[in-house]
Protein backbone atom coordinates (compact mmCIF):
# COMPACT_ATOMS: atom_id res chain seq x y z
CA UNK A 1 0.00 0.00 0.00
CA UNK A 2 1.21 3.41 -1.13
CA UNK A 3 2.37 5.76 2.07
CA UNK A 4 1.94 9.83 1.53
CA UNK A 5 3.65 12.02 2.94
CA UNK A 6 1.70 13.81 5.74
CA UNK A 7 0.12 17.02 3.87
CA UNK A 8 0.99 20.39 4.98
CA UNK A 9 -1.74 22.27 4.10
CA UNK A 10 -5.50 21.20 3.32
CA UNK A 11 -5.43 17.55 2.24
CA UNK A 12 -7.54 19.09 -0.91
CA UNK A 13 -7.65 22.26 -1.92
CA UNK A 14 -11.28 23.28 -2.58
CA UNK A 15 -12.11 25.34 -5.84
CA UNK A 16 -8.89 24.22 -7.64
CA UNK A 17 -9.02 23.15 -11.16
CA UNK A 18 -8.38 19.48 -11.65
CA UNK A 19 -7.82 18.51 -8.15
CA UNK A 20 -9.36 15.25 -9.41
CA UNK A 21 -7.01 14.60 -11.62
CA UNK A 22 -4.43 13.35 -8.69
CA UNK A 23 -5.08 9.48 -10.18
CA UNK A 24 -4.20 10.12 -13.63
CA UNK A 25 -3.29 12.71 -16.15
CA UNK A 26 -5.86 14.07 -18.25
CA UNK A 27 -5.04 14.20 -21.67
CA UNK A 28 -5.84 18.04 -23.03
CA UNK A 29 -6.69 19.18 -26.65
CA UNK A 30 -3.02 20.18 -26.76
CA UNK A 31 -1.13 16.77 -25.38
CA UNK A 32 -2.97 15.29 -29.09
CA UNK A 33 -0.91 18.01 -31.44
CA UNK A 34 -2.99 20.76 -31.60
CA UNK A 35 -6.06 19.96 -33.59
CA UNK A 36 -9.27 21.99 -34.29
CA UNK A 37 -9.31 25.38 -32.69
CA UNK A 38 -5.44 25.74 -32.32
CA UNK A 39 -5.19 25.58 -35.56
CA UNK A 40 -7.10 29.05 -36.32
CA UNK A 41 -4.53 31.63 -36.33
CA UNK A 42 -2.89 33.41 -32.96
CA UNK A 43 -5.08 34.96 -30.95
CA UNK A 44 -7.87 33.05 -31.36
CA UNK A 45 -6.69 29.67 -31.83
CA UNK A 46 -4.31 29.02 -28.68
CA UNK A 47 -6.68 31.08 -26.97
CA UNK A 48 -9.80 28.83 -27.70
CA UNK A 49 -7.85 25.81 -27.62
CA UNK A 50 -6.44 26.60 -24.16
CA UNK A 51 -10.35 27.10 -22.81
CA UNK A 52 -11.43 24.26 -24.44
CA UNK A 53 -8.89 22.23 -22.74
CA UNK A 54 -9.63 23.96 -19.34
CA UNK A 55 -13.47 23.46 -20.32
CA UNK A 56 -12.76 19.42 -21.32
CA UNK A 57 -10.26 18.99 -17.95
CA UNK A 58 -13.18 20.19 -15.69
CA UNK A 59 -15.57 18.13 -17.82
CA UNK A 60 -13.36 15.29 -17.52
CA UNK A 61 -12.49 15.47 -13.91
CA UNK A 62 -16.04 15.37 -12.59
CA UNK A 63 -16.89 12.91 -14.79
CA UNK A 64 -13.67 10.94 -12.95
CA UNK A 65 -14.67 12.13 -10.02
CA UNK A 66 -18.13 9.92 -9.84
CA UNK A 67 -16.78 6.83 -10.18
CA UNK A 68 -13.77 5.05 -9.58
CA UNK A 69 -13.38 2.31 -12.63
CA UNK A 70 -14.87 -0.88 -11.82
CA UNK A 71 -11.75 -3.19 -12.12
CA UNK A 72 -10.18 -0.99 -9.61
CA UNK A 73 -12.85 -1.19 -7.09
CA UNK A 74 -11.26 -2.79 -3.87
CA UNK A 75 -13.23 -3.93 -0.64
CA UNK A 76 -12.48 -2.57 2.70
CA UNK A 77 -10.94 -5.95 3.48
CA UNK A 78 -7.58 -5.34 1.23
CA UNK A 79 -7.04 -1.84 3.05
CA UNK A 80 -6.86 -3.22 6.47
CA UNK A 81 -4.11 -5.11 7.99
CA UNK A 82 -3.08 -8.69 7.94
CA UNK A 83 -4.68 -9.50 11.31
CA UNK A 84 -7.14 -7.88 10.79
CA UNK A 85 -7.97 -9.43 7.89
CA UNK A 86 -7.61 -13.13 9.79
CA UNK A 87 -10.00 -12.03 12.05
CA UNK A 88 -12.63 -11.77 9.57
CA UNK A 89 -11.71 -15.26 7.61
CA UNK A 90 -12.09 -17.24 10.36
CA UNK A 91 -15.53 -17.82 11.65
CA UNK A 92 -14.74 -18.88 14.95
CA UNK A 93 -12.32 -15.90 15.40
CA UNK A 94 -14.99 -13.06 13.69
CA UNK A 95 -16.79 -11.68 16.83
CA UNK A 96 -19.19 -10.63 14.26
CA UNK A 97 -20.42 -14.10 14.19
CA UNK A 98 -21.48 -13.55 17.86
CA UNK A 99 -24.37 -11.77 16.02
CA UNK A 100 -24.88 -13.81 13.66
CA UNK A 101 -25.55 -16.40 16.30
CA UNK A 102 -27.85 -14.51 17.99
CA UNK A 103 -30.15 -13.70 14.80
CA UNK A 104 -29.93 -17.34 14.41
CA UNK A 105 -31.96 -17.78 17.60
CA UNK A 106 -34.07 -14.82 17.15
CA UNK A 107 -34.77 -16.09 13.78
CA UNK A 108 -36.48 -18.92 15.65
CA UNK A 109 -38.28 -17.62 17.95
CA UNK A 110 -41.97 -16.55 17.92
CA UNK A 111 -43.11 -13.13 19.30
CA UNK A 112 -45.90 -13.17 21.65
CA UNK A 113 -48.88 -14.60 19.76
CA UNK A 114 -47.11 -14.82 16.10
CA UNK A 115 -45.05 -16.77 14.30
CA UNK A 116 -41.10 -16.58 14.15
CA UNK A 117 -39.28 -15.22 11.28
CA UNK A 118 -38.56 -19.35 10.65
CA UNK A 119 -43.00 -19.80 10.60
CA UNK A 120 -43.02 -18.06 7.39
CA UNK A 121 -39.37 -17.95 5.89
CA UNK A 122 -38.33 -21.68 6.99
CA UNK A 123 -34.86 -22.20 6.68
CA UNK A 124 -32.92 -18.68 6.45
CA UNK A 125 -29.71 -20.29 4.59
CA UNK A 126 -32.24 -21.20 1.58
CA UNK A 127 -35.02 -18.39 1.83
CA UNK A 128 -32.53 -15.50 2.34
CA UNK A 129 -30.29 -16.36 0.03
CA UNK A 130 -29.59 -13.47 -2.15
CA UNK A 131 -32.13 -11.34 -0.26
CA UNK A 132 -29.41 -8.82 1.79
CA UNK A 133 -27.40 -8.48 -1.73
CA UNK A 134 -29.99 -6.64 -3.30
CA UNK A 135 -30.87 -3.82 -0.29
CA UNK A 136 -31.73 -1.23 0.02
CA UNK A 137 -34.73 -2.68 -2.27
CA UNK A 138 -38.24 -0.79 -3.61
CA UNK A 139 -41.12 -1.78 -1.31
CA UNK A 140 -44.38 -1.02 -2.48
CA UNK A 141 -45.90 -0.58 0.44
CA UNK A 142 -43.66 2.88 0.94
CA UNK A 143 -43.24 3.91 -2.37
CA UNK A 144 -39.61 3.84 -2.27
CA UNK A 145 -36.44 2.02 -1.33
CA UNK A 146 -35.79 0.67 2.11
CA UNK A 147 -32.68 -0.50 3.62
CA UNK A 148 -32.44 -4.60 5.14
CA UNK A 149 -32.94 -2.85 9.21
CA UNK A 150 -36.54 -1.49 7.99
CA UNK A 151 -37.50 -4.64 6.09
CA UNK A 152 -37.19 -6.82 9.19
CA UNK A 153 -39.30 -4.11 10.93
CA UNK A 154 -41.96 -4.17 8.28
CA UNK A 155 -42.37 -7.68 8.97
CA UNK A 156 -42.42 -7.21 12.56
CA UNK A 157 -45.67 -5.09 12.15
CA UNK A 158 -46.97 -6.00 9.55
CA UNK A 159 -47.22 -9.52 10.26
CA UNK A 160 -45.73 -10.52 13.26
CA UNK A 161 -47.76 -7.99 15.43
CA UNK A 162 -44.99 -7.32 17.00
CA UNK A 163 -43.06 -3.54 18.15
CA UNK A 164 -40.42 -2.44 15.82
CA UNK A 165 -37.16 -2.82 16.96
CA UNK A 166 -35.03 0.13 18.12
CA UNK A 167 -32.31 1.35 15.84
CA UNK A 168 -28.98 -0.44 16.61
CA UNK A 169 -30.74 -2.51 18.94
CA UNK A 170 -28.78 -5.64 19.93
CA UNK A 171 -31.76 -7.61 18.20
CA UNK A 172 -31.97 -5.68 15.09
CA UNK A 173 -28.51 -6.03 14.20
CA UNK A 174 -28.52 -9.56 15.09
CA UNK A 175 -31.32 -10.22 12.51
CA UNK A 176 -30.10 -8.01 9.81
CA UNK A 177 -26.87 -9.78 10.28
CA UNK A 178 -27.96 -13.68 10.40
CA UNK A 179 -29.98 -12.80 7.36
CA UNK A 180 -27.15 -10.49 5.63
CA UNK A 181 -24.73 -13.88 6.26
CA UNK A 182 -27.21 -16.10 4.03
CA UNK A 183 -25.92 -14.38 1.32
CA UNK A 184 -22.21 -14.02 2.14
CA UNK A 185 -20.08 -14.68 -1.22
CA UNK A 186 -23.10 -13.21 -3.40
CA UNK A 187 -22.21 -10.34 -5.79
CA UNK A 188 -24.21 -6.98 -4.69
CA UNK A 189 -27.02 -6.06 -6.99
CA UNK A 190 -28.89 -3.47 -4.93
CA UNK A 191 -30.21 -0.39 -6.82
CA UNK A 192 -30.70 -2.75 -10.49
CA UNK A 193 -34.54 -2.30 -10.11
CA UNK A 194 -35.68 0.49 -12.32
CA UNK A 195 -38.05 1.90 -9.68
CA UNK A 196 -35.13 2.34 -7.69
CA UNK A 197 -33.42 4.89 -10.11
CA UNK A 198 -34.27 8.01 -9.16
CA UNK A 199 -33.33 7.16 -5.67
CA UNK A 200 -30.03 5.99 -6.81
CA UNK A 201 -29.84 9.35 -8.44
CA UNK A 202 -30.43 10.91 -4.95
CA UNK A 203 -28.26 8.91 -3.22
CA UNK A 204 -25.45 9.96 -5.78
CA UNK A 205 -25.92 13.64 -5.46
CA UNK A 206 -26.09 13.68 -1.53
CA UNK A 207 -22.40 11.41 -1.88
CA UNK A 208 -20.70 13.96 -4.37
CA UNK A 209 -22.46 17.03 -2.26
CA UNK A 210 -19.68 19.07 0.13
CA UNK A 211 -20.76 19.25 3.49
CA UNK A 212 -20.11 20.23 6.86
CA UNK A 213 -17.21 22.32 8.77
CA UNK A 214 -14.46 20.79 6.78
CA UNK A 215 -16.51 20.85 3.87
CA UNK A 216 -15.81 17.54 2.68
CA UNK A 217 -17.66 15.13 0.07
CA UNK A 218 -17.68 11.29 0.53
CA UNK A 219 -16.16 11.30 -3.09
CA UNK A 220 -13.46 13.45 -2.24
CA UNK A 221 -12.02 11.10 0.22
CA UNK A 222 -13.59 7.78 -1.53
CA UNK A 223 -13.44 8.32 -4.75
CA UNK A 224 -10.14 10.77 -5.24
CA UNK A 225 -8.02 9.59 -2.68
CA UNK A 226 -8.82 6.16 -1.54
CA UNK A 227 -5.14 4.66 -0.61
CA UNK A 228 -3.68 7.52 0.96
CA UNK A 229 -3.66 8.06 4.56
CA UNK A 230 -5.55 10.28 6.73
CA UNK A 231 -4.09 10.57 10.18
CA UNK A 232 -2.50 7.33 9.96
CA UNK A 233 -5.50 5.33 9.21
CA UNK A 234 -5.94 4.60 4.92
CA UNK A 235 -8.81 5.64 3.38
CA UNK A 236 -11.03 2.77 1.98
CA UNK A 237 -13.35 3.30 -1.27
CA UNK A 238 -16.32 2.80 1.30
CA UNK A 239 -17.98 -0.06 -0.60
CA UNK A 240 -20.66 -1.72 2.29
CA UNK A 241 -19.81 -4.97 1.49
CA UNK A 242 -19.69 -6.18 5.08
CA UNK A 243 -22.84 -5.15 6.94
CA UNK A 244 -23.40 -4.84 9.80
CA UNK A 245 -19.79 -5.35 10.27
CA UNK A 246 -17.85 -5.48 13.69
CA UNK A 247 -16.29 -2.31 13.98
CA UNK A 248 -13.05 -2.46 16.22
CA UNK A 249 -13.61 0.96 16.94
CA UNK A 250 -17.03 0.72 18.18
CA UNK A 251 -15.76 -2.65 20.11
CA UNK A 252 -19.28 -4.03 18.81
CA UNK A 253 -21.24 -5.07 15.20
CA UNK A 254 -23.35 -1.52 13.96
CA UNK A 255 -25.20 -1.08 10.81
CA UNK A 256 -24.22 0.74 7.72
CA UNK A 257 -26.10 3.99 9.01
CA UNK A 258 -24.28 4.23 11.96
CA UNK A 259 -21.47 4.21 9.87
CA UNK A 260 -22.77 7.13 7.72
CA UNK A 261 -23.48 9.12 10.88
CA UNK A 262 -20.07 8.55 12.39
CA UNK A 263 -18.55 9.96 9.05
CA UNK A 264 -20.95 12.70 8.50
CA UNK A 265 -20.06 13.39 12.52
CA UNK A 266 -16.45 13.15 10.96
CA UNK A 267 -16.81 16.10 8.80
CA UNK A 268 -18.30 18.19 11.61
CA UNK A 269 -21.33 18.01 9.38
CA UNK A 270 -25.33 17.71 10.86
CA UNK A 271 -25.88 13.79 11.37
CA UNK A 272 -29.19 12.65 9.78
CA UNK A 273 -31.54 10.62 11.65
CA UNK A 274 -31.57 6.72 11.39
CA UNK A 275 -34.08 6.05 8.89
CA UNK A 276 -34.27 9.67 7.20
CA UNK A 277 -34.96 8.86 3.50
CA UNK A 278 -31.54 10.79 2.49
CA UNK A 279 -29.96 8.30 4.80
CA UNK A 280 -31.28 5.28 2.96
CA UNK A 281 -31.12 6.67 -0.58
CA UNK A 282 -27.63 7.06 0.37
CA UNK A 283 -27.18 2.88 1.38
CA UNK A 284 -28.63 2.37 -1.81
CA UNK A 285 -26.43 4.51 -3.89
CA UNK A 286 -23.38 3.35 -2.10
CA UNK A 287 -24.82 -0.46 -2.74
CA UNK A 288 -25.20 0.17 -6.13
CA UNK A 289 -22.08 1.53 -6.32
CA UNK A 290 -20.76 -1.58 -5.50
CA UNK A 291 -22.63 -3.44 -7.49
CA UNK A 292 -21.24 -6.77 -8.43
CA UNK A 293 -18.98 -6.99 -5.44
CA UNK A 294 -19.67 -9.76 -3.26
CA UNK A 295 -21.33 -9.69 0.32
CA UNK A 296 -18.46 -10.15 3.17
CA UNK A 297 -21.13 -9.80 6.48
CA UNK A 298 -20.24 -9.70 8.84
CA UNK A 299 -16.84 -8.09 8.26
CA UNK A 300 -14.42 -6.56 10.64
CA UNK A 301 -13.25 -2.95 10.01
CA UNK A 302 -10.58 -0.96 12.01
CA UNK B 1 -28.12 -13.10 26.40
CA UNK B 2 -24.42 -14.06 26.24
CA UNK B 3 -23.84 -16.14 23.33
CA UNK B 4 -20.57 -17.90 23.03
CA UNK B 5 -18.76 -19.40 20.21
CA UNK B 6 -16.66 -22.67 20.87
CA UNK B 7 -14.61 -24.58 18.77
CA UNK B 8 -13.45 -28.61 20.07
CA UNK B 9 -12.79 -30.78 17.65
CA UNK B 10 -14.79 -33.88 17.18
CA UNK B 11 -12.35 -36.52 17.63
CA UNK B 12 -9.12 -36.23 18.24
CA UNK B 13 -5.95 -38.76 18.74
CA UNK B 14 -4.85 -40.13 22.25
CA UNK B 15 -1.87 -37.66 23.55
CA UNK B 16 -2.39 -35.15 20.72
CA UNK B 17 -2.39 -31.43 21.43
CA UNK B 18 -5.72 -30.13 20.13
CA UNK B 19 -6.18 -26.45 19.81
CA UNK B 20 -9.57 -24.93 21.58
CA UNK B 21 -11.21 -21.98 20.10
CA UNK B 22 -13.57 -19.41 22.70
CA UNK B 23 -15.29 -16.45 21.54
CA UNK B 24 -17.69 -14.79 23.88
CA UNK B 25 -19.84 -11.30 23.85
CA UNK B 26 -19.42 -9.57 26.24
CA UNK B 27 -18.74 -5.76 26.49
CA UNK B 28 -15.67 -5.94 28.64
CA UNK B 29 -16.48 -2.46 30.35
CA UNK B 30 -13.48 -1.73 32.04
CA UNK B 31 -14.45 0.94 33.89
CA UNK B 32 -12.59 4.03 32.93
CA UNK B 33 -15.02 4.67 30.50
CA UNK B 34 -17.62 7.95 31.14
CA UNK B 35 -20.64 8.43 29.63
CA UNK B 36 -22.22 11.68 27.84
CA UNK B 37 -23.42 13.25 31.27
CA UNK B 38 -19.15 12.78 32.55
CA UNK B 39 -20.22 9.93 35.12
CA UNK B 40 -17.86 6.98 35.24
CA UNK B 41 -19.56 3.77 33.64
CA UNK B 42 -18.94 1.14 36.60
CA UNK B 43 -16.55 -1.99 35.24
CA UNK B 44 -17.94 -4.98 34.65
CA UNK B 45 -15.70 -7.94 32.97
CA UNK B 46 -15.07 -11.53 32.56
CA UNK B 47 -12.37 -11.64 35.08
CA UNK B 48 -11.68 -15.89 34.96
CA UNK B 49 -12.04 -18.24 32.43
CA UNK B 50 -11.77 -21.90 33.32
CA UNK B 51 -11.75 -25.24 31.13
CA UNK B 52 -12.50 -28.39 33.00
CA UNK B 53 -11.86 -31.98 31.15
CA UNK B 54 -14.11 -34.68 32.63
CA UNK B 55 -13.86 -32.49 35.86
CA UNK B 56 -10.18 -31.44 35.71
CA UNK B 57 -9.30 -28.50 35.31
CA UNK B 58 -6.97 -28.15 32.57
CA UNK B 59 -6.52 -23.85 31.49
CA UNK B 60 -7.48 -21.13 33.68
CA UNK B 61 -6.86 -17.58 32.83
CA UNK B 62 -7.38 -14.76 34.78
CA UNK B 63 -8.98 -11.60 32.92
CA UNK B 64 -8.23 -8.27 33.33
CA UNK B 65 -9.82 -4.69 31.73
CA UNK B 66 -6.91 -5.02 29.06
CA UNK B 67 -8.75 -8.25 27.75
CA UNK B 68 -10.66 -6.70 24.25
CA UNK B 69 -13.99 -6.73 24.46
CA UNK B 70 -15.99 -10.18 23.39
CA UNK B 71 -12.91 -12.00 24.91
CA UNK B 72 -11.37 -14.21 22.15
CA UNK B 73 -9.27 -17.12 24.06
CA UNK B 74 -7.45 -19.92 21.87
CA UNK B 75 -5.50 -22.97 24.10
CA UNK B 76 -4.23 -26.24 23.65
CA UNK B 77 -5.11 -28.98 26.04
CA UNK B 78 -3.92 -32.85 25.49
CA UNK B 79 -6.86 -35.38 24.27
CA UNK B 80 -6.68 -38.02 27.28
CA UNK B 81 -9.64 -39.59 26.69
CA UNK B 82 -13.24 -39.41 25.23
CA UNK B 83 -15.67 -37.18 27.38
CA UNK B 84 -17.14 -33.70 28.05
CA UNK B 85 -14.74 -30.29 28.34
CA UNK B 86 -16.63 -27.60 29.94
CA UNK B 87 -15.33 -23.83 29.67
CA UNK B 88 -16.83 -21.12 32.26
CA UNK B 89 -16.74 -17.84 32.06
CA UNK B 90 -17.23 -16.02 35.20
CA UNK B 91 -18.50 -12.54 35.60
CA UNK B 92 -18.04 -9.51 37.96
CA UNK B 93 -21.58 -9.27 38.00
CA UNK B 94 -24.64 -11.94 36.58
CA UNK B 95 -24.11 -15.46 36.48
CA UNK B 96 -21.33 -17.51 35.15
CA UNK B 97 -21.86 -18.98 31.61
CA UNK B 98 -20.89 -22.49 30.90
CA UNK B 99 -20.34 -24.38 27.42
CA UNK B 100 -19.85 -27.70 27.43
CA UNK B 101 -18.64 -29.65 24.13
CA UNK B 102 -18.17 -33.46 23.79
CA UNK B 103 -14.99 -35.32 22.16
CA UNK B 104 -14.13 -38.82 21.09
CA UNK B 105 -10.68 -39.62 21.79
CA UNK B 106 -9.49 -42.66 19.48
CA UNK C 1 -28.82 43.28 54.36
CA UNK C 2 -26.87 45.15 57.42
CA UNK C 3 -23.16 44.66 58.32
CA UNK C 4 -21.58 40.74 58.21
CA UNK C 5 -19.45 40.24 61.54
CA UNK C 6 -15.82 39.26 60.71
CA UNK C 7 -16.45 35.61 61.65
CA UNK C 8 -19.98 35.82 59.21
CA UNK C 9 -17.64 37.06 56.38
CA UNK C 10 -14.66 35.03 56.99
CA UNK C 11 -16.54 31.46 57.03
CA UNK C 12 -18.03 32.57 53.84
CA UNK C 13 -14.47 33.17 52.86
CA UNK C 14 -13.57 29.90 53.56
CA UNK C 15 -16.48 27.95 52.36
CA UNK C 16 -15.97 29.71 48.92
CA UNK C 17 -12.08 29.04 48.85
CA UNK C 18 -13.02 25.48 49.81
CA UNK C 19 -15.53 25.31 47.61
CA UNK C 20 -13.45 26.55 44.52
CA UNK C 21 -11.38 23.61 45.36
CA UNK C 22 -13.23 20.97 44.78
CA UNK C 23 -14.84 22.98 41.98
CA UNK C 24 -11.29 22.85 40.78
CA UNK C 25 -9.85 19.09 42.22
CA UNK C 26 -11.13 17.08 39.16
CA UNK C 27 -9.03 19.33 36.86
CA UNK C 28 -5.55 18.48 38.42
CA UNK C 29 -7.03 14.69 38.99
CA UNK C 30 -5.33 12.51 36.41
CA UNK C 31 -6.65 9.14 35.14
CA UNK C 32 -4.88 6.56 36.81
CA UNK C 33 -2.00 5.11 34.88
CA UNK C 34 0.04 2.55 34.52
CA UNK C 35 4.04 3.53 34.08
CA UNK C 36 7.13 1.76 33.79
CA UNK C 37 7.57 1.68 37.81
CA UNK C 38 4.27 0.16 38.50
CA UNK C 39 4.78 -2.34 36.08
CA UNK C 40 7.59 -3.18 37.07
CA UNK C 41 6.22 -3.22 40.34
CA UNK C 42 3.50 -5.78 39.47
CA UNK C 43 6.14 -7.65 37.41
CA UNK C 44 7.93 -8.03 40.83
CA UNK C 45 5.02 -9.21 42.23
CA UNK C 46 5.04 -12.03 41.09
CA UNK C 47 8.73 -12.63 40.00
CA UNK C 48 9.90 -11.51 43.53
CA UNK C 49 13.68 -11.05 43.81
CA UNK C 50 13.87 -13.67 41.05
CA UNK C 51 16.25 -13.15 37.95
CA UNK C 52 13.87 -12.96 34.87
CA UNK C 53 15.76 -13.94 31.54
CA UNK C 54 15.05 -12.88 28.02
CA UNK C 55 14.30 -16.18 26.02
CA UNK C 56 11.79 -19.29 25.32
CA UNK C 57 9.10 -17.39 25.36
CA UNK C 58 7.96 -15.60 22.19
CA UNK C 59 5.05 -12.64 21.96
CA UNK C 60 3.11 -11.94 19.31
CA UNK C 61 2.44 -8.91 18.62
CA UNK C 62 1.36 -6.45 15.23
CA UNK C 63 4.07 -3.71 15.24
CA UNK C 64 1.45 -1.54 13.68
CA UNK C 65 -1.71 -1.51 15.35
CA UNK C 66 -4.71 0.13 13.50
CA UNK C 67 -7.24 0.07 16.51
CA UNK C 68 -6.24 -0.55 19.84
CA UNK C 69 -9.20 -1.56 20.91
CA UNK C 70 -8.71 -5.11 19.88
CA UNK C 71 -4.99 -6.23 18.97
CA UNK C 72 -4.56 -10.05 18.72
CA UNK C 73 -1.96 -11.40 20.41
CA UNK C 74 -0.33 -14.82 20.77
CA UNK C 75 2.38 -15.82 23.74
CA UNK C 76 4.37 -19.28 22.71
CA UNK C 77 6.85 -20.76 25.10
CA UNK C 78 8.88 -23.30 24.12
CA UNK C 79 8.90 -26.11 26.06
CA UNK C 80 8.16 -29.53 26.08
CA UNK C 81 4.83 -29.80 28.70
CA UNK C 82 6.05 -32.66 30.14
CA UNK C 83 5.06 -33.58 33.87
CA UNK C 84 9.22 -32.91 34.95
CA UNK C 85 9.49 -29.88 32.64
CA UNK C 86 6.76 -27.59 32.29
CA UNK C 87 4.78 -24.17 32.01
CA UNK C 88 3.01 -23.24 34.84
CA UNK C 89 1.94 -19.81 34.44
CA UNK C 90 2.30 -16.82 31.77
CA UNK C 91 1.83 -13.58 32.52
CA UNK C 92 1.14 -10.44 30.76
CA UNK C 93 1.82 -7.04 31.22
CA UNK C 94 1.87 -3.23 29.90
CA UNK C 95 3.13 0.16 30.65
CA UNK C 96 0.45 2.82 29.71
CA UNK C 97 -3.07 1.36 30.23
CA UNK C 98 -4.98 2.07 33.44
CA UNK C 99 -3.71 -1.46 35.20
CA UNK C 100 -0.14 -2.84 34.42
CA UNK C 101 -1.82 -6.61 33.96
CA UNK C 102 -3.19 -7.73 31.25
CA UNK C 103 -4.16 -11.47 31.88
CA UNK C 104 -2.10 -14.11 33.77
CA UNK C 105 -2.43 -18.01 31.85
CA UNK C 106 -2.39 -21.33 33.87
CA UNK C 107 -1.06 -24.00 32.40
CA UNK C 108 0.67 -27.37 33.30
CA UNK C 109 1.49 -30.93 31.92
CA UNK C 110 -2.09 -31.48 30.41
CA UNK C 111 -1.68 -28.56 28.25
CA UNK C 112 0.17 -30.36 25.88
CA UNK C 113 1.48 -26.71 24.13
CA UNK C 114 2.27 -23.76 25.38
CA UNK C 115 0.46 -21.31 22.72
CA UNK C 116 -2.21 -18.90 23.53
CA UNK C 117 -3.80 -16.15 21.56
CA UNK C 118 -6.28 -13.28 22.65
CA UNK C 119 -6.72 -9.76 22.00
CA UNK C 120 -5.92 -6.95 24.38
CA UNK C 121 -6.50 -3.10 24.52
CA UNK C 122 -3.98 -1.20 24.47
CA UNK C 123 -4.09 2.93 25.30
CA UNK C 124 -1.36 4.54 23.65
CA UNK C 125 1.92 2.88 22.09
CA UNK C 126 3.72 1.35 24.85
CA UNK C 127 5.31 -1.77 25.42
CA UNK C 128 4.07 -5.15 26.16
CA UNK C 129 6.20 -7.36 28.25
CA UNK C 130 5.09 -11.40 28.61
CA UNK C 131 6.71 -13.40 31.13
CA UNK C 132 6.78 -17.51 31.61
CA UNK C 133 7.02 -19.28 35.02
CA UNK C 134 8.53 -22.54 34.44
CA UNK C 135 8.03 -25.96 36.46
CA UNK C 136 11.82 -25.44 37.90
CA UNK C 137 10.82 -21.88 39.45
CA UNK C 138 12.79 -20.23 36.44
CA UNK C 139 11.02 -16.94 34.74
CA UNK C 140 11.34 -16.25 30.89
CA UNK C 141 10.42 -13.02 29.54
CA UNK C 142 10.13 -11.38 25.79
CA UNK C 143 8.72 -7.88 24.93
CA UNK C 144 7.07 -5.87 22.00
CA UNK C 145 7.35 -2.40 21.48
CA UNK C 146 4.15 -1.51 20.36
CA UNK C 147 3.17 1.69 18.01
CA UNK C 148 -0.90 2.43 18.30
CA UNK C 149 -2.72 4.56 15.86
CA UNK C 150 -5.68 6.01 16.54
CA UNK C 151 -9.08 6.31 14.36
CA UNK C 152 -9.04 8.78 11.80
CA UNK C 153 -12.36 10.34 12.57
CA UNK C 154 -13.17 10.61 16.35
CA UNK C 155 -16.72 9.81 16.39
CA UNK C 156 -19.80 10.24 19.05
CA UNK C 157 -22.42 8.37 20.52
CA UNK C 158 -24.23 6.15 17.80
Amino acid sequence: MRLSPSPRGPLLKPGAVGWAKRRRRVPTTSDRGGHGASRLSPPYGPLLAGMASVVSCLLISTLLAAEIPQNERRSGTAFMSRDTQAMQEDDRANPGMLAVLDGEALWNQAPAGAKACAGCHGDASSSMKGVAARYPAFAEARGRPIDLEQRINLCRTEHQHAPPLAWEARELLALTAYVANQSRGMPITAGMDERTRPFVEAGRSLYNRRQGQLDLSCAQCHDDNWGKRLAGSVIPQAHPTGYPEYRLEWQSIGSLQRRLRSCTFGVRAEQLPYGAPEQVDLELYLMWRARGMPLETPAVRP
Amino acid sequence: MTQALVNVPAKAKRGEAIEIKTLISHPMETGYRHDTNGAAIPRDIIHTFVARYNGEEVFRADLHPAIAANPFITFFTVATESGVIELTWTLDHGEPVTQKANIIVE
Amino acid sequence: MGERGPTESSTRRHFLAAAGAVALAPIFVRPARATPDTMAAAIREVVGEAPVREGKITLELPPLVENGNAVPMTVTVDSPMTAAEHVKRIHVFNEKNPQPNIATFHLGPRAGKAKISTRVRLADSQKVIAIAELSDGSFWSANADMIVTLAACLEESP
